[in-house]
């Protein structure tokens, strides 16, 4: 079973990334652009089989190392 | 002093922690690979800077669940005294010894210069040679120092004293300017709620000789030795 994990900045927590990448958007031309946040997907190729297990491991593998939860938040989808 | 220095593939800079705690002590330091586990009777363990594990994932994250890592929690919860400096300043913040996160410096670019810090904890084990208010030059090399935490962390570390050094500029003062890599309220390195766990961006070993250009970074060494002199 295939686990995708969504890493992303904390609201309020400083994202030089998604500035940078907003300033650039605003250098080509794309109006409008009022914020941007750069995360990261982690994509897991699990053995578990029930989805809930699944599930549970996946945030337990976030909370421990995918994601620094002092800085970022994350959430996770089977695929 | 027993002193014993850890690096990981992609550490860098050990080989100046060693240069400044024997010039101290005298005594070479035991150098440890990741692999290794923690000798016993260490008085002094220190996490050198540089770029283990590539950066992957995070700096510091895959260093700090490296096997030694475990042995360096223990040793930190028996009251053991842990230096972490640059990388491992960010290694100790994955391993969870010490709080808060260090992001992409504020302007995205690696930083290669030298600031000034100011000693905003005396006493310690790391800063005894230091009077509280004391400025010193450090070399920084870093392109995550950004330290962050929640207001309610900062707010503890601040009423506790445990910042142990503040970017200011050449009047000591804490100002924005000063601040080149963006950390939340000027801070360059903090302590642990007993004090034996300390960890910050700047370089201090890469001043410890006139040959280095200067010998700011010396009284944190001196201070070390002095905590453990009947050791």
């Amino acid at each position: 079973m295939k686990a995708r994990v969504y890493v992303m900045p904390k609201a309020g927590v400083l994202d030089p990334q998604g500035k940078a990448i907003s300033h650039a958007l605003d250098g080509l031309g794309f109006a409008g652009v009022q914020d941007v946040r750069a995360g990261k997907v982690i994509e897991l190729d699990l053995a578990e089989t029930d989805p809930a297990r699944a599930k549970a491991a996946a945030e337990d593998m976030a909370r421990k190392l995918l994601a620094n939860t002092v800085i970022e938040s994350f959430r996770v989808e089977l695929a | 002093m027993k002193a014993a220095i850890i690096t990981f593939p992609g550490t860098n800079r050990e080989r100046d922690i060693r240069v400044a705690l024997k010039r101290v002590t005298g005594r070479d330091p035991v150098m440890l690979f990741h692999r290794d586990a923690l000798p016993a009777g260490l008085d002094l363990v220190v996490l050198p800077g540089g770029f283990s594990y590539g950066d992957y994932l995070r700096c510091g994250a895959m260093a700090a669940q490296s096997p030694i890592m475990r042995d360096v929690r223990d040793f930190a919860a028996r009251g053991g005294h842990v230096l972490g400096v640059c990388n491992g300043f960010q290694i100790l913040i994955e391993a969870g010894l010490l709080p808060g996160g260090l992001l992409r410096n504020a302007t995205l670019r690696f930083l290669s210069m030298d600031c000034r810090m100011r000693v905003e904890r005396a006493g310690t084990a790391f800063t005894s040679r230091w009077q509280k208010g004391a400025t010193f030059r450090a070399p920084m090399a870093h392109g995550d120092g950004n330290y962050f935490a929640d207001d309610a962390t900062l707010d503890r570390l601040e009423g506790e004293g445990l910042v142990a050094f503040r970017y200011v500029d050449d009047r000591g003062e804490a100002t924005a300017a000063a601040n080149r890599n963006g950390s939340v309220r000027n801070i360059a390195g903090i302590l642990s709620p007993n004090l034996r766990v300390c960890g910050l961006m700047p370089h201090p070993e890469d001043l410890v000789d006139d040959l280095m250009g200067g010998t700011d970074g010396l009284p944190m060494f001196e201070s070390l030795a002095e905590a453990f002199a009947t050791a």
